[in-house]
């Protein structure tokens, strides 16, 4: 039994859609069932994702030159792995563009808390029960969240400007 | 009218040839050095090339005992402050070389966290282009800051992106795709 069936079968109602290539597996998990679902993938012995490899997220606006329209904007992706078994899985949330946010994983993964911050410095999606949650690579002074697709490529800050 | 008030209270004699001649050849450069420039400058420096040459072999790691600024490799919005801070320290006089296409005009970056030419945070003397440039067009560059320290000039002047004034032209030339696609045939025919 894979670790993306362990979770179907018990999360049947949570789980939007999932898909399965070559032993690459990935669930569309609904946001708000995403901590019971990580709890669950960390804490069941026989699945045991031990190391969260990575967290970041994906900008659906003009996805595909504007032809194809998803019902969310945003969809956080999360990569579990875990050490003893040797399995990974693959976690997507999708998120709303009018009140971005997710439940925070700091409290299952302490690597979360960098991976976050970046996010929501990127893409200004907020973290909630995030202990710390500031930008990280750009600067307090920075006005908007640079890999938003909407944000214009030859925009100028306040710091170096001149502001356009 | 006394003698201190006057227009012409100073003169100028063979003693500032002499000074511009021993500035030039005692060069203490702070090299600014934060990315991939930086090989091609450790390059010049080495024996193969030998800045020495030019009494400009010895870097000094500290802003208050050097006179030249080479700010080497891309300089992003969150460092800008950092060399501001760097150019502040260093004593008069002062000249600052902006080493390779980042530095000058912010090369290929058109993005949101590079500073697009550091001369519009601090004054630039001499413009190295290249990406990253030669050790030849290096020395090339140090030889023309020569002749400005024997002359006793210094820049004071930072780029306006507005008016566009206070950069050398040829840096100046946006980069267009059709232009770039003109360049590709002139050159292939």
């Amino acid at each position: 039994m894979t670790p993306l069936q362990r979770i179907q079968e018990k999360f049947s109602e949570q789980i939007i859609e999932s898909h399965a290539f070559r032993g690459d597996e990935t669930a569309v998990v609904r946001p708000d069932a995403l901590w019971t679902v990580s709890k669950f993938l960390k804490s069941t012995p026989e699945l045991d994702f031990n190391f969260l490899m990575d967290l970041t997220a994906v900008d659906y606006l003009f996805y595909a030159g504007g032809r194809v329209q998803k019902p969310f904007r945003f969809e956080v992706v999360y990569h579990f792995y875990s050490l003893k078994h040797n399995h990974r899985i693959r976690l997507k949330v999708p998120v709303d563009e009018k009140d971005p946010q997710v439940v925070s994983l700091t409290d299952l993964w302490a690597s979360a808390n960098w991976y976050e911050r970046e996010v929501w410095d990127m893409f200004g999606i907020k973290f909630k029960g995030h202990p710390h949650l500031k930008r990280i690579l750009m600067y307090e002074e920075f006005q908007g969240h640079a890999l938003r697709k909407d944000y214009p490529v030859n925009k100028r800050q306040p710091l170096v400007g001149p502001v356009n | 009218m006394s003698f201190l008030s006057s227009p012409a209270n100073f003169f100028t004699s063979k003693l500032n040839d002499a000074l511009g001649w021993a500035r030039k050849f005692s060069i203490f450069q702070y090299p600014f050095v934060t990315a991939c420039c930086g090989m091609e400058y450790m390059a010049t420096n080495c024996a193969h090339y030998d800045q020495d040459r030019f009494g400009a072999g010895f870097p000094r790691f500290s802003p208050r005992q050097s006179d030249v600024l080479f700010v080497v490799g891309t300089i992003s919005h969150k460092m800008a402050p950092v060399l501001k801070t760097v150019h502040d320290q260093m004593c008069e006089p002062k000249w600052v070389v902006a080493f390779g296409v980042c530095t000058c005009t912010g090369g290929f970056y058109d993005n949101y966290s590079t500073v697009m030419g550091i001369d519009t945070i601090i004054p630039v003397d001499i413009y190295i282009p290249g990406c990253p440039p030669r050790p030849e067009n290096v020395l090339d560059g140090l030889m023309k800051l020569q002749d400005k320290i024997q002359r006793g000039e210094q820049s004071r002047t930072l780029y306006d992106p507005r008016t566009k004034i206070g950069r050398p032209a040829e840096l100046s030339q946006s980069y267009t795709i059709e232009g770039h696609i003109k360049h590709i045939e002139s050159a292939s025919s």
